[in-house]
C-alpha cells in the first residue's frame, strides 16, 4: 500500500514538489523546441522523465548542502533555486546567463545556491564532491555534499577512488546515482558487472539503498533520512534512484536502441501524472489548481525564453575574462 | 639569511604558510607519517596534526580533485603528487577541472590551490619515472606553472603559490633537493609570479632556462667565461605567467639566444620561447635562436646513455658557440 502523502509532508510542500516537477518538465520541453529552432546549440541532454529524482532529493537536503551533478542538470539547478531566465540565457549563450554564456547546458553553476556545478567529464564530480565535503568537515560546517551521477559513471575510476576516500576520511558525501538504465546507448547490464548499482558500495563499507526514482515522495523520504544519517555520522551513503529518461541521450540521439514497448512501460510511470493522481485522490489539490500550476510553469518558461532571446551576446572581450583571478 | 637546501626551503615555506593561515592543509601519498617520499613535508604532521597533514590513497586523480573541491569550499589545499610522472593519471582533474572551473563557471568561483610535484630526469629511474612534463602544464590555460631553480626562489615562490588565488602547478626538481643556497629568513619574503630573474649578466649570448636547466646554464656560462665568452642567464622561474619581457630585453641586448629545456624537443616549450624571441627581435638578432632540449626518446635507464637524453653543460656550451660562430 502506498504511504499517504499527507503522512509525509504538509499540503503546501507536496504542491511545491509538484510545481517543481512541472516546471522542470516544461523547461526541458521548451529547450527541445529552442534547440530545433537553432537557438540552443551544442550538446543538450534533457531530464524529462527523471524529475522525481532532482525534486525529491533537493527537498530532502538542506539549503547549505552542496549539490554537484553531471551534464543533465538543468532541473537540478532550477529546483535548487536558479532563475529559469538565467539558465535559459546560458543555454542561448547570452551574457546574462548563469555563467555569462561561458558554461552552456552542461556547466551550470551558482555558488550562492551551493549548486557547485554541472560536469561533463563522466565521473569528474566525485573527487570534487569529496573535496567540498572535506572542507565542510574541516571548517566545522554542518553540511554535506550531494553528488549526482548516472549509471554509466560508476564504471569510472573516480567513482571507486571517491567511495574509498569518502569512507576513509569519513566525509559527509551523499552519492545519488540516477540509474536510467543507459549510458548513451549502452544498457547498464552491458557495462556494469553488477547492474544493481547500490550493491557496488559493499567493497567500501558504505551503506546504500535502492529507491523508486519515479516516485518523488519515495526519493524525498530516502534522501532526507540518508542525509540526516550522513550529517550525524559524517560518513558517506549511496542512494540508487531507479528512473528513466523519456528522450534520447542528447538531442542528437534518436534512441533506436530502446524498444517502443520498454518506453511505453516507463511512460506509464511518468512521475508527474503519477504524483498528480495521488494529490487528487487525497484531495490535496483540485484539477483546476493543477491546470493553473501548468499554466504558471509555461508562463515562467516562456518568460525565460523571451529573456534569453532579448539578452545581449557576450562582448568579444569576454573571452579573456574570468580565467585568472 | 640562512643557508639551506632547496628541500628545506620548501619545507620552511610550507611550515610558515601553515602557521600563518589555518585554511592551509596539505595531503598526498605518504606525506604525513612517512614525511614525504622526498621528505619535503618533514615535521609537518608533528607540528600541525592529522587534521591538516593527511596521507591519501594512491589515487592521483582524486588527490587533485579533492584539492579542487576543498579550494572551492574555502580552504587553501597544497596537494603533493609523489612525482610529476603520476600527474598523468590526474590529467583529467588538472586539465578538465582545476584549469577550467573558474572560466567555465563564469568567474563565480576561484581555486586557491597548489599541486606540488617533484620531477625531472637524471637519476636512472627509467622511462616511467624520469619525465619532464612542464610543457604539458604550460600548454593549458587556466593554470599557473612554477618551477624554481634555487632555494630562495623555492621558498618565495611556494609561499606566493599558496597565497595565490589561482590554481598552481608547482614543479620541484628531484636533483635540486639537496642543492644549497642563501634563503631570506623573513616570513613575508615572497617571490612574485611572472618575473624572470637575470641570474648572471653578460653581453654576448642570452641563455634562457628554468629549474635545473638554469643551474646547468650557469655552469656552462662559467666555463664559457674562461674562453672569453660572456653569457647572460635568464631564469624564468614561472612558466605561466611567462615573463617574455625580461627574456626579450636580454636577447635584444646580446643579439643572440639559446633556449634550454629539459623536456622533449618536439613541440617542447623551448620552441615557443624561441619563436617569441624571433618574433620580437628578428631585426636585431645576429643569429637564429638555438634550442637545447631533451632527446625525443623514452628515457633509457643506463646512466651512460641516459646522459645523452638530458641537456648537459657541454651541450649548452656547444650551442652558445654555435650561435656565436655558426656551425
Ligand atoms: C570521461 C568521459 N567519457 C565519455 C564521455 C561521453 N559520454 C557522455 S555522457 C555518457 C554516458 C553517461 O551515462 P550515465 O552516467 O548513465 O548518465 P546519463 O547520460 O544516463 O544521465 C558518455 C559515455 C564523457 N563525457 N566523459
Ligand atoms: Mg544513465
Amino acid at each position: 500500500m502506498e504511504t499517504r502523502l499527507r503522512a509525509v509532508l504538509p499540503d503546501q510542500q507536496l504542491i511545491r514538489l509538484y510545481e517543481q516537477m512541472v516546471l522542470s518538465r516544461e523547461f526541458e520541453e521548451s529547450c527541445a523546441e529552442q534547440y530545433t529552432k537553432g537557438h540552443i546549440t551544442g550538446f543538450l541532454h534533457l531530464y524529462s522523465g527523471q524529475e522525481a529524482v532532482a525534486v525529491g532529493a533537493t527537498a530532502g537536503l538542506h539549503k547549505d548542502d552542496y549539490i554537484l551533478s553531471a551534464y543533465r542538470e538543468h532541473a537540478q539547478a532550477i529546483v535548487r533555486g536558479a532563475d529559469p531566465k538565467r539558465v535559459m540565457a546560458e543555454l542561448f549563450g547570452k551574457s546574462t546567463g548563469i555563467c555569462k554564456g561561458k558554461g552552456g547546458s552542461m556547466h551550470l553553476f551558482d555558488p550562492s545556491l551551493n549548486f557547485m556545478g554541472g560536469y561533463a567529464i563522466v565521473g569528474g564530480q566525485f573527487p570534487i564532491a569529496c573535496g567540498l565535503a572535506f572542507s565542510a568537515k574541516y571548517r566545522g560546517e554542518d553540511r554535506l555534499a550531494a553528488c549526482f551521477f548516472g549509471d554509466g559513471a560508476v564504471n569510472q575510476g573516480t567513482f571507486h577512488e571517491g567511495l574509498n576516500w569518502a569512507r576513509l576520511w569519513e566525509l559527509p558525501v551523499l552519492f545519488v546515482c540516477e540509474n536510467n538504465f543507459y549510458g548513451i546507448g549502452t544498457e547498464v547490464h552491458r557495462s556494469s558487472a553488477i547492474p544493481d548499482i547500490h550493491k557496488r558500495t559493499c567493497g567500501y563499507d558504505i551503506p546504500s539503498e535502492k529507491v523508486d526514482g519515479m516516485d518523488v515522495l519515495a526519493v524525498y523520504a530516502a534522501v532526507k533520512r540518508a542525509a540526516e544519517w550522513v550529517r550525524e555520522q559524517s560518513r558517506p551513503y549511496l542512494i540508487e534512484a531507479v528512473t528513466y529518461r523519456f528522450r534520447g541521450h542528447s538531442m542528437a540521439d534518436p534512441a533506436k536502441y530502446r524498444s517502443a514497448a520498454e518506453h511505453e512501460v516507463w511512460k506509464a510511470r511518468d512521475p508527474i501524472p503519477a504524483f498528480s493522481k495521488r494529490l487528487l485522490e487525497e484531495g490535496i489539490v483540485t484539477q483546476p489548481q493543477l491546470d493553473a500550476i501548468l499554466e504558471k510553469a509555461r508562463a515562467k518558461v516562456n518568460e525565460a525564453v523571451t529573456f534569453a532571446e532579448e539578452s545581449p551576446w557576450p562582448e568579444d572581450g569576454a573571452v579573456w575574462e574570468d580565467i585568472y583571478v | 639569511m640562512s643557508e639551506m637546501t632547496y628541500r628545506d626551503a620548501l619545507n620552511l615555506a610550507l611550515k610558515e604558510e601553515m602557521r600563518r593561515d589555518p585554511s592551509v592543509v596539505t595531503f598526498g601519498e605518504d606525506v604525513a607519517l612517512y614525511e614525504g617520499s622526498f621528505k619535503v613535508t618533514r615535521g609537518l604532521l608533528a607540528e600541525f596534526g592529522e587534521e591538516r597533514v593527511k596521507d591519501t590513497p594512491i589515487s592521483e586523480n582524486t588527490i587533485v580533485g579533492v584539492a579542487v573541491g576543498a579550494a572551492m569550499g574555502g580552504l587553501r589545499p597544497v596537494a603533493e603528487l609523489m612525482t610529476v610522472n603520476f600527474a598523468l593519471l590526474a590529467m583529467d582533474q588538472i586539465v578538465d577541472h582545476m584549469a577550467k572551473i573558474r572560466s567555465m563557471f563564469g568567474g563565480q568561483t576561484f581555486l586557491p590551490m597548489v599541486v606540488r610535484m617533484p620531477g625531472g630526469g637524471g637519476s636512472q629511474l627509467g622511462a616511467q619515472h624520469s619525465q619532464s612534463l612542464e610543457t604539458y602544464f604550460m600548454h593549458c590555460p587556466g593554470l599557473r606553472v612554477v618551477y624554481p631553480a634555487f632555494p630562495a626562489d623555492a621558498k618565495g615562490l611556494l609561499k606566493s603559490a599558496i597565497r595565490d588565488n589561482n590554481p598552481v602547478i608547482f614543479l620541484e626538481h628531484e636533483l635540486l633537493y639537496n642543492s644549497k643556497g642563501e634563503v631570506p629568513d623573513d616570513p613575508e619574503f615572497l617571490v612574485s609570479f611572472g618575473r624572470a630573474n637575470v641570474v648572471k649578466e653578460g653581453t654576448d649570448v642570452t641563455i634562457v632556462a628554468y629549474a635545473r636547466m638554469t643551474v646547468l646554464a650557469l655552469q656552462a656560462a662559467a666555463e664559457l667565461e674562461q674562453a672569453g665568452i660572456s653569457c647572460e642567464v635568464v631564469d624564468l622561474r614561472t612558466l605561466n605567467p611567462l615573463d617574455t619581457e625580461t627574456m626579450i630585453a636580454s636577447a635584444r641586448k646580446t643579439g643572440r639566444a639559446v633556449v634550454v629545456e629539459e623536456c622533449w624537443r618536439t613541440a617542447g616549450l623551448g620552441g615557443d620561447l624561441a619563436h617569441r624571441i624571433h618574433e620580437a627581435c628578428f631585426e636585431t638578432l645576429l643569429a637564429p635562436v638555438k634550442r637545447v632540449a631533451g632527446l625525443d626518446v623514452p628515457m633509457p635507464y643506463s646512466r651512460k646513455i641516459e646522459k645523452l637524453c638530458i641537456p648537459q653543460p657541454e651541450s649548452i656550451v656547444a650551442a652558445v658557440k654555435e650561435v656565436l660562430h655558426g656551425n
